[in-house]
């Protein structure tokens, strides 16, 4: 029989899962609380980009430049389209052409 | 009833490109050696589409449970906004209600309901019948493409290593709400590129976002004591502000 869960992958889940709910719950339960101006405003508002820019052009830098170039497709096509498929699709087949011509 | 039919149908547009993506995401997953029973625990009870790229992305046996967690509760972190935001449409309903509800929010669907909000009001089963309809969409792509992934030589040759960074990136352009935010994603960036040299494991993702986040309320204070508003009145947004005001 193949395995369904790697060890160790069923706690992982459970708490990742946890966690988001408690977030999404504990948002609604606490609205009246959260700042709604100020600087901590601006810092929980401005959060979720930076984290992402963060996770992304490490990544894209271990691509080369194959992987800047990529990165800059997904840029011209985010600007143009909006959407989220296309920008993706962008980037992966910049750099897997770049890749099969190089 | 038709509350949330009509929720279905708003969300079905948005629920067709999460499943062209959710496709990739798939066969991403099964590369990295993710069951498709894993996957669709994910799908079920997690169901936040960027978090389960990271976790996919941290994958591996001994599995780093609590470093998972972390990353999670940042990545999710914005769930507290949006929870926040939707006050408005829970409002005055049982907290079953809202503890059933809270579950299916995703991106998307939240989006969609805020606008449909303010337009004229909608009620929680309007949400939740768009949270019905992603999760539809997106555990049939990305269990279809965990079991045909497998099948898939050499993912680097087409460019799929890539993908991440593509989604990721499309994922962060969609966050970006004006000029204002130029200065605090460079800073972002050169701290987590420098963060990944020193630091150990994924700690740069942390130094990065919240490195870029303190630049941006430094920006806003210095603004701010430039052009002193009157005491009294409540801070306006900036006038160039796009996108997610939503969240007010």
């Amino acid at each position: 029989m193949t395995q369904l869960f790697h060890p160790g992958a069923i706690a992982a889940i459970l708490l990742a899962s946890a966690i988001t709910y408690a977030l999404r719950l504990g948002g609604l339960l606490l609205a009246d609380r959260l700042p709604r101006h100020g600087p901590a405003r601006r810092f929980l508002d401005c959060l979720p980009g930076t984290l992402l820019v963060s996770l992304t052009v490490p990544g894209a830098l271990h691509a080369g430049v194959e992987g800047m170039i990529g990165l800059g497709a997904c840029l011209v096509v985010f600007l143009r389209t909006k959407n989220l498929f296309f920008t993706m699709a962008a980037g992966v087949m910049g750099v897997c052409a770049l890749r099969w011509i190089f | 009833m038709k509350a949330l039919f009509n929720g279905m149908q708003a969300n079905v547009p948005l629920a067709v490109s999460a499943m062209a993506y959710g496709g990739v995401f798939g066969v991403l997953s099964a590369n990295q050696g993710v069951t498709w029973a894993e996957m669709m625990a994910l799908n079920l009870l997690m169901f936040a589409g960027s978090a389960q790229l990271v976790m996919i992305e941290m994958w591996s046996v001994p599995m780093p449970v609590l470093a998972m967690g972390l990353a999670v509760l940042i990545i999710n972190m914005r769930y507290l906004l949006i929870g926040a935001s939707l006050q408005p449409v829970f409002d005055g309903r049982p907290l079953w209600k809202k503890a059933l509800g809270m579950h299916l929010v995703a991106d998307e669907n939240w989006a969609v309901t805020i606008a449909a909000h303010r337009r004229g009001g909608t009620c929680p089963a309007f949400l939740v019948g768009g949270g019905l309809m992603m999760l539809t969409a997106w555990s049939t792509a990305t269990i279809t493409g965990n079991l045909l992934g497998g099948l898939i030589m050499e993912p680097e040759r087409w460019g799929l290593d890539f993908a991440f960074v593509a989604v990721f990136a499309a994922l962060s352009m969609s966050l970006w709400q004006g000029r204002q935010d130029l200065l605090p994603w460079l800073v972002a960036a050169a701290l987590a590129v420098a963060g990944e040299q020193w630091l150990p494991g994924k700690l740069y993702i942390a130094l990065g976002g919240i490195g870029g986040a303190l630049t941006a309320v430094v920006l806003e204070i210095v603004q701010n004591q430039r052009n002193p508003r009157p005491k009294k009145e409540p801070i306006p947004d900036p006038p160039d502000k796009t996108g997610r005001k939503d969240l007010q």
